[in-house]
């Protein structure tokens, strides 16, 4: 716990430290690029509550941050050319669209989670992949929304009727946001939910035999998770001011559980550290190659062969 | 009436073609307990194989076996190299294991035919239409897919219920260290197995050249309809893959025929063509969150 502690401050002083080195550097791209990681290591981070801890490998998590990006986007859409939805005319206000966005990816994964969860295993791992891909193909047949193209918007949105255009503001916001999520996991994970979750994983029957509504448990981590993918996907359609069905597709959730496992499940801050050299390696990679794939694709597998316990497992030292 | 019917024998062949995916894939499931998410991979490499061969020697049945041999032989080296490691292991590794071989075999295709996607002609012995009842001409090929789908429905119960490798493959599912106790060599089956579902996604594969383009990404968008189809049958069940696959290939076909058409019936044509076009892509979807309510385990659920 100590050294998750200490590891907890490293990192955070290390995110903190990019906006001034990249000042120093006169590099720009290394702040978006830093924003790109923080955002997606707050989907691990949601992501791994369902993997990690609660033994639920969840293949659709890109639907709930596809759903928050798109209620941005559509948000922002309507307030600045007109239209409604559903009789809303949209805004372009962070303080309200970003928690819509949550809250309409939450009730996605109700909604989900409440079939998925009825089964398990390997069960569970093709439907949450089905279910994504319906909603990936929902948004490609809605063409007033884009549909195959994407949804841009015109501008970031505006946070307390300020504005977050700046590279530098928008990254520390993404770097709060990040810590609130860390912080507020890890707290659950310590109350009696979490402990809860994490005893069904390792023996569903006994905590059913504890008195515990083991499905009502996990349905709530699902909504959870879903949540903060959308609050995630809410940022990432800021970041690009862009939302397009790519961000729901089957290979994104693939990705974001390659992130999960790279840097190790089941360690709140290893997703974190995933998702940094996940989009690290990417981006070197893809700078050197059209065809990263061909090398990155078997990295990914001796990853999973030989890294049970991800890159976080060498942090910590291989006691267990 | 005639276009419905013409719709159902499409829907049937399609779904033919998905039980071919299905079986493999259930198989290798219900047999090793490993979810392989590179059976359209293994689809893919087998399409592309024939589609290059079609090209080298212009002839489709030089081109079959090309393909089929190609894809059994690249499913005999997965098997050899990734995933006889994954037996036993969770099925988070597994998701990434295979997760990560799709990345390669997109990749390395990309990198070395090219991104644009390839075509590739049917048997000129099976060119043209046969009229299947008055005033219904069809295209005698997707009669043969169709044909062919049958016969290995045919041949897999036969292999499974009735020879001596089907006895074992049943055995090994559920009792594997009896029957590695008795000197059946497991691991060799096991290769053999995954080597035989990689032959019929390549027979898939093979077979959809001709109907649909051979492109990279053709493996994902099979794959993802394969896994409905197999939780739709329930998972390790042959049969419930067959019931699956036509159920699946019907009402995908049907909906994307008639759902439009149907929902003007209710409202105006511009909003039917729009809410039409996003139900029949997400109808597969629905009957399967249907068949889940009622029967969370598949239609077919394994014993044991």
């Amino acid at each position: 716990m100590m050294r998750q502690r200490g590891l907890f401050v490293l990192l955070l002083l290390a995110f903190i430290a990019v906006p001034f080195i990249a000042g120093a550097l006169g590099n720009t791209y290394m702040i978006t690029m830093a924003t790109r990681v923080l955002i997606c290591a707050m989907v691990a981070v949601s992501l791994d509550l369902l993997v990690g801890w609660g033994g639920l490998v969840s293949f659709g998590h890109a639907a709930f941050f596809g759903l928050g990006g798109y209620v941005v986007a559509i948000a922002a859409t309507h307030a600045t050319q007109g239209g409604d939805i559903f009789g809303w005319g949209g805004t372009n206000e962070a303080l309200i669209a970003w928690p819509l966005a949550m809250l309409v990816s939450a009730g996605a994964a109700l909604v989900i989670g409440a079939l998925s969860l009825r089964t398990s295993g390997v069960y569970f791992i093709m439907i949450t992949l089905a279910f994504a891909q319906m909603l990936y193909f929902v948004f490609v047949a809605l063409k007033v929304y884009g549909g195959d193209d994407g949804l841009s918007m015109t501008s970031r949105n505006l946070l307390a009727g300020a504005r977050i255009t700046d590279a530098r503001s928008f990254y520390w916001i993404c770097l709060i946001l990040l810590a609130v999520v860390v912080a507020l996991v890890g707290r659950l994970l310590n109350a009696r939910f979490g402990l809860v979750l994490r005893g069904a994983k390792a023996s569903e029957r006994r905590m059913a035999a504890l008195g515990f509504p083991v499905y009502r448990y996990r349905l709530v981590a699902f909504v959870i998770a879903g949540a903060i993918a959308g609050l995630a996907g809410a940022l990432w359609a800021n970041l690009g001011r862009f939302a397009a069905p790519d961000m729901l597709s089957w290979l994104r959730s693939g990705e974001f559980l390659v992130m999960v496992i790279l840097g190790g499940s089941a360690s709140l801050l290893g997703p974190v550290l995933g998702a940094a050299v996940f989009l690290i390696l990417e981006t070197q990679l893809a700078a050197h190659t059209e065809h990263w794939q061909v090398i990155f694709g078997p990295l990914v597998v001796l990853a999973a062969l030989y890294m049970p316990m991800g890159l976080w497992g060498y942090v910590r030292g291989r006691s267990s | 009436m005639t276009l419905v019917l013409e719709q159902i024998l499409n829907g049937l062949q399609f779904g033919l073609t998905l039980f071919l995916l299905a079986a493999g894939l259930t198989l290798v499931f219900g047999i090793m307990g490993v979810i392989n998410l590179a059976h359209g991979s293994l689809y893919m490499m087998g399409a592309y194989a024939a589609a290059l061969g079609a090209q080298w020697t212009g002839s489709f049945w030089l081109a079959l076996p090309i393909g089929l041999l190609a894809a059994f032989a690249i499913g005999v080296g997965v098997e050899l190299l990734v995933m006889r490691r994954l037996y036993g292991r969770d099925h988070l590794a597994q998701v990434l294991a295979t997760f990560g071989l799709i990345l390669f075999f997109n990749g390395l295709l990309a990198w070395q035919v090219g991104r644009a996607p390839l075509l590739m002609n049917g048997p000129e012995q099976l060119a043209g239409f046969i009229e299947v009842m008055p005033g219904l001409p069809y295209p005698i090929y997707r009669l043969a897919v169709m044909a062919v789908g049958v016969l290995v429905a045919v041949g897999l119960w036969y292999l499974i219920a009735r020879t001596r490798m089907g006895m074992l493959i049943r055995a090994g599912s559920t009792q594997r260290e009896m029957v590695s106790a008795l000197g059946v060599n497991i691991a060799q089956l096991f290769t053999l197995v995954f080597g035989l579902g990689a032959l019929l996604a390549g027979l898939a594969g093979v077979m959809v050249g001709p109907i649909r383009s051979v492109q990279i990404g053709m493996g994902e968008q099979v794959l993802i309809l394969t896994f409905v189809v197999i939780v739709v049958g329930g998972v390790g069940s042959v049969r419930g893959a067959l019931a699956g696959a036509l159920l699946i290939g019907l009402s995908d076909t049907l909906g994307r025929a008639f759902a439009p058409s149907l929902l003007k019936l209710w409202m105006s044509g511009a909003l039917a063509d729009g809410l039409g076009a996003a139900l029949s892509s997400v109808l597969v979807y629905l009957v399967m969150a249907m068949v889940l309510v009622v029967r969370p385990r598949g239609l077919f659920p394994m014993e044991g």
